[in-house]
């Protein structure tokens, strides 16, 4: 199969992703669309990676990879904490700050 | 795709194991990021094994010795050469030790280092149960208002992790400017953003305003950086490599040998402007530039004040550092497609800045939307393309984040019951009151304004010559107009302090311990010798203002 096909659907999960992001309103909704967006990087990383046939692009995947879990461990734990103190991760309800 | 191209793949893996070339890693020229994150994992541990009464005080030496250590570092590196004529790039590509790079790192170690005395102030608050308290909260899981929170304000906790989180990021801020591939980048940004994320969290008063602060800030950072790791993918897809050399040889045109089964992507000019656009958003994101700085009032007003000011210096001068070396080390070949986008950028961010700043009310606020202004002139000197572009924009850089860190560590001065009162009217009459720190605040605003004879103005003069001779003699003239308009709200927090009647009830100010003392004190004198006597350190700038490649 051609790798390019590969490529779009890396680049359409990215757009479903950072759709997301700009769309719900629940914190965590919000962070797992992030997460789609990286795994789209990743997918991007290794389809570029057989076509140049150079093992970069796996080896950033792995990088990508631990990013994201140490986003999770901190993403998670400023997100718990908000929901803790307010009973609502909804990022419309974080409006202390308008002008 | 063709099967050769697999097939190398398979026997590159096959090879026996003993044939690998281990890598050769320069330890000594990276040696000031590597005391800091040593020095943060040492912090980690006693965090984990000192007892909570001493662990305050050995953090606070150890973070400071780490600091000046670093910073030691970094001048003999830059003594034996590695500025000017032994610039190299080390760890086997990935970082440059280069000028731009050790001037950048001297400053972000010596802003964190006067920022971090601000962390360790203990005299402000009064003493809760017999305890000093400190910026930040006594334990931060506990839920705002609830029983769990007051039994640990009497118990005399403190998050003194803040410590070794804010060296990660420091470690991070260093590698950032000085980062040779693009792989390196990312995880440099990383490694500054996630511990930035949890301090804003921290704040010991106004707890709901910092967790929503941290919650925006982390939301939005990590959807610029998943926008910059896109825009990685496509320039590895464009050039086969994440080398910012290899990178530039593709852009450039040097290289011609393009294998016929790539034709697609290698040198596909769509994904190298695509992926060049998006690291430039996750970048101005970091820097704060209009239309990407909306985070910016929010996170800066809800941080701890501390925080913000280390943040508001130390992430501006690392995120300057790495656009500066990525437009002219990887993307010097396209600059007719980079400029006018970064010409349309800086004229709103200037302006943009500017003129939402006059209808603040909050004094952080105002600061906040003051440093997306100084964002814009900042990339005026970006934008010229010339060496002295780059020695500008690293001078205007050392100069602000001294001002920046002085300017909230006043702030963290003016008191009343709810903690800091950050409200403008209640600033009014503050020089009536107390003299001394409305006219040190008046000395930074000044600064920030860019009036002669403070730092801010020889910055700004720097950067907007380096324009003008580059070409950009517009974007001068938008700066000056700007500059004008933002000396406006400055000169307003300047007559509101002196020339208003001090009201019944207004803040107290408090007398902070030598720490604080020492940072505003330093904030005042850098201020006024980078204003009167310049010279020195432009030309240090100026020495420093090659990159390697």
């Amino acid at each position: 199969m051609n790798p390019v096909n590969y490529l779009y659907l890396a680049a359409l999960l990215f757009t479903i992703g950072a759709a997301g992001v700009l769309i719900r309103r629940n914190a965590i909704v919000v962070f797992m669309c992030i997460e789609l967006m990286l795994n789209a990087c990743n997918l991007t990383f290794v389809a570029f990676s057989r076509m140049h046939g150079n093992l970069d692009g796996q080896i950033i995947a792995f990088f990508t990879m631990v990013v994201a879990a140490a986003e999770v461990v901190v993403g998670l734990a400023i997100i718990v904490l908000l929901f803790r103190s307010r009973h609502s991760a909804s990022v419309d309800d974080a409006s202390l700050m308008k002008l | 795709m063709s099967a050769t191209a697999v097939h190398s793949l398979w026997t590159t893996a096959a090879e026996p194991i003993d044939k690998i070339p281990a890598p050769t890693v320069e330890y000594a020229q990276l040696a000031p990021a590597l005391i800091v994150v040593g020095a943060a994992i040492v912090g980690v541990l006693v965090e984990a094994f000192v007892p909570r009464k001493v662990r305050y005080h050995v953090q606070v030496f150890l973070t400071v010795v780490a600091l000046v250590a670093a910073f030691a570092a970094v001048v003999a590196l830059a003594a034996g050469g590695y500025g000017t004529t032994k610039a190299r790039i080390a760890a086997m590509g990935a970082i440059a030790v280069d000028g731009p790079a050790l001037f950048l790192q001297g400053t972000i170690l010596l802003a964190s280092l006067v920022a971090v005395f601000t962390f360790a102030e203990r005299r402000l608050d009064p003493e809760a149960h017999g305890n000093r308290v400190d910026s930040f909260a006594a334990q931060t899981a506990s839920v705002p208002g609830s029983d769990s929170e007051k039994a640990a304000v009497k118990a005399g906790f403190t998050t003194t992790e803040v410590f070794p989180l804010v060296l990660f990021a420091i470690t991070g801020m260093l590698v950032f400017p000085a980062a040779n591939d693009l792989l390196t980048l990312f995880i440099a940004l990383e490694v500054f953003s996630l511990p930035l994320y949890l301090l804003c969290a921290v704040a010991r008063r106004k707890r709901l305003m910092s967790q929503e602060a941290a919650v925006k800030y982390f939301l939005l950072g990590a959807f610029s950086s998943a926008i910059l790791l896109f825009g990685i993918a496509m320039l590895y897809g464009y050039a086969g490599s994440v080398s910012y050399a290899k990178i530039a040889d593709v852009v450039d045109g040097s290289v011609r040998t393009i294998d016929p089964a790539l034709a697609d992507t290698m040198g596909n000019d769509a994904l190298l402007l695509i992926g060049g656009a998006m690291i430039l958003v996750g970048l101005l994101f970091k820097v704060g530039a209009v239309p990407f700085h909306m985070w910016t009032p929010d996170v800066y007003q809800g941080a701890p004040t501390p925080v913000t000011g280390f943040m508001a210096a130390a992430t501006k001068v690392a995120a300057f550092g790495a656009l500066l070396r990525l437009l002219y080390v990887v993307l010097p070949g396209m600059s007719w497609d980079w400029r006018p986008v970064l010409w349309a950028i800086a004229i709103i961010t200037m302006l943009g800045g500017a003129i939402v700043a006059i209808t603040q009310t909050d004094i952080k606020r105002l600061l906040a939307y003051s440093s997306i202004a100084h964002a814009g002139f900042i990339l005026a000197g970006v934008i010229a393309t010339t060496p002295d572009g780059i020695s500008s924009v690293m001078f205007y850089l050392a100069a602000y984040s001294f001002v920046t860190i002085g300017a909230f560590a006043v702030v963290t001065l003016v008191r009343d019951a709810g903690g800091e009162a950050t409200h403008l009217s209640k600033w009014a009459g503050l020089g009536r009151r107390s003299p001394l720190v409305a006219a040190v605040f008046a000395v930074f605003l000044l600064a920030f304004a860019g009036i002669p004879l403070t730092s801010g103005f020889t910055g700004k003069f720097a950067v907007f010559k380096a324009a003008a001779e580059g070409g950009a003699g517009a974007l001068v003239v938008v700066g000056v107009i700007s500059s004008a308009i933002a000396a406006f709200f400055y000169i307003r927090v300047i007559v509101l302090m002196f020339f208003s009647e001090p009201k019944a009830e207004g803040p107290t100010v408090a007398v902070p311990s030598p720490l604080t003392m020492t940072t505003i004190a330093v904030g005042v004198a850098v201020t006024l010798v980078l204003g009167v006597v310049p010279q020195y350190f432009l030309d240090l700038a100026s020495q420093a203002g090659v990159f390697v490649r």
